[in-house]
């Protein structure tokens, strides 16, 4: 692969008490992962293997016990604007409209304002929510405030796009939408992304490559790349031989994870 | 792909004249039916009229307070705008100081855990004690002086302001939080651009309950600590056994009271706009 790596994920080890079960759960075990540039990784695995936190680690919400991420081989110390981190609770503001949503980065990063606000009108293009600038958080569809989601962090001009199963809260049509929204952004943009979800549908349509693991530790399981040309079809039969692999692989991780079985 | 999305706007209606009117009739019908009952009560000589002056009396000798001539003759005679000024004044610097500090005090309080262990014991022990139980402390301490009204209306409504402001600084979402640090905000700014907001309703009830409490306590403190102001009146009137003035007097408290709450409220709501259709309200 001709391409430089963006993200270095060397070692990552984390593990928390689970308070319910009064027990150390291990959601990263040894985890390494490079990301190259431009590349669209997806991220799959039974609930509890530690892919948030994989996320989480990336993006600087949480620093892991051992191991380290590199950034264009700086290590992460924080959360910045150069990682945009796309929700499933959608996380905007409630209390700010819709533009300034959108505008709250800028602003933040001390943007002249005039400037601020072209990339917000041509953010707000981007993701096809004009006309609904003025609208609070609470007055819009579910899809609309995932794209206002997805505009907030794209007027940043992120190098690395995070999304933590970000249409698992919406409906099946409103999902296809943004999933092909998001192709298309990924591709009109370049953006290098980490997308994690439980849908191995989503993770085959929209992944270069299909990261998945296993639960109890966290590890690497398998490393798909996904060789199908865009925009994919997933009715065409090499989209379903993909997916029928990628659904063995994650049947083994759930029940084989404990014994161990080498991958 | 533009869509226009401006017709399907979730706008409040606002209400129409006729329905307006009838909302203001409902609202008189409870005031006005108390009156009414007053009116025939001390009419009808069910209650002496020195027990219970007819609210007519009340008005007339309310009249004389607000627009009679300022003479040595009658004390009260014309001195109701002077007294408002005071009390108005009174609660207005201590709510101010009040406000000021709780809603400081109490975003941090609920943001750094190490602030709430410092003041969280003080101030419940504190609230538990009642305002009026501080009045000989006060008089002792500043003497008759503006700064004994000051300091017991500051002082008493700033707890309700703190332990609101407290409680829902507590409530932000990690998940803001997160959202803020990862569009740029650097960790000191996150007091002022996520947890205020998101305290902000909390804040205006523990305002309006706080400024509830500074009318309470101007009049205490007027009675007891301070010369001057419609406390001092009612005290005075007390003192004279004027029970026209007595009930004059309440109802002006009363009347001041819901102004200045319907003051904080709108100004709440015009605040607090992106919470409409949010909240039952």
């Amino acid at each position: 692969m001709a391409r430089d790596t963006l993200i270095t994920c060397r070692c990552l080890c984390k593990s928390y008490h689970d308070i319910q079960h009064g027990e150390r759960v291990v959601a990263l075990d040894n985890l390494t992962l490079e990301i190259p540039r431009g590349e669209f990784v997806t991220v799959i695995g039974p609930s509890g293997c530690g892919k948030t936190t994989l996320l989480n680690i990336v993006a600087g919400f949480e620093r892991p016990d051992s191991g380290e991420v590199l950034v264009e081989n700086q290590p992460i110390q924080e959360p910045g604007a150069d990682r945009g981190v796309v929700f499933q609770e959608y996380a905007l503001f409630p209390w700010l409209t819709l533009r300034q949503n959108v505008e709250y980065g800028p602003r933040e990063r001390g943007v002249p304002p005039a400037e601020a606000r072209e990339i917000v009108e041509r953010t707000l293009r981007l993701v096809s929510l004009q006309g609904a600038e003025n609208r609070y958080p609470h007055e819009l569809s579910g899809g609309m405030r995932q794209r206002a989601a997805l505009a907030r962090v794209l007027v940043n001009d992120p190098k690395i796009l995070l999304m933590d199963e970000p249409f698992a809260a919406v409906d099946a049509q409103t999902r296809a939408a943004l999933q092909r929204e998001v192709a298309r952004l990924w591709a009109e943009t370049g953006k290098t992304v980490l997308f994690i979800t439980h849908s191995v549908e989503e993770a085959v349509l929209l992944g270069d490559r299909v990261v998945t693991m296993t639960t109890r530790p966290g590890r690497i399981k398998a490393d798909v790349a996904v060789s199908l040309s865009r925009p994919r079809d997933p009715t065409s039969p090499t989209f379903n031989d993909y997916r029928r692999a990628i659904e063995q692989l994650l049947t083994d991780a759930g029940t084989a994870a404990s014994t161990e079985k080498p991958g | 792909m533009a869509a226009d999305f401006s017709s399907a706007s979730a706008e409040v209606e606002r209400p129409t004249a006729p329905e307006r009117v009838a909302r203001l009739v409902r609202r008189l019908i409870v005031p006005g039916a108390v009156l009414a009952v007053w009116q025939v009560v001390v009419a009808a000589g069910w209650v002496p009229p020195a027990s219970l002056p007819s609210p007519a009396a009340v008005v007339e000798a309310w009249w004389v307070w607000v627009a009679g001539p300022v003479t040595p003759l009658a004390w009260y005679s014309g001195t109701w705008w002077l007294y408002l000024l005071m009390s108005l004044r009174r609660v207005a610097a201590g709510f101010a100081i009040a406000a000021a500090a709780g809603v400081g005090l109490g975003v941090l309080i609920g943001w750094y855990a190490a602030m709430e262990d410092l003041f969280d014991g003080v101030i419940n022990f504190l609230r538990a004690v009642p305002m009026t139980a501080w009045v000989p402390f006060a008089v002792f301490f500043f003497g008759i002086h503006e700064s004994a009204a000051v300091f017991l209306i500051g002082f008493g409504s700033f707890f309700p302001i703190v332990v609101n402001t407290a409680a829902g600084a507590r409530q932000t979402p990690r998940i803001l939080i997160r959202a803020a640090r990862m569009l740029g905000t650097r960790p000191r700014k996150l007091l002022v651009r996520v947890v205020l907001p998101t305290a902000l309703p909390a804040i205006f009830t523990g305002l309006r309950v706080g400024l509830g409490l500074a009318w309470v306590l101007v009049i205490v403190a007027e009675m007891l600590a301070v010369q001057g102001g419609l406390g001092y009146a009612l005290w005075s009137a007390y003192q004279f056994s004027r029970l026209d003035l007595i009930l004059a007097a309440i109802t002006s408290v009363g009347v001041l009271g819901l102004a200045s709450d319907r003051l904080v409220s709108a100004t709440a709501g015009r605040v607090l706009r992106w919470q409409r259709g949010l909240t039952g309200l």
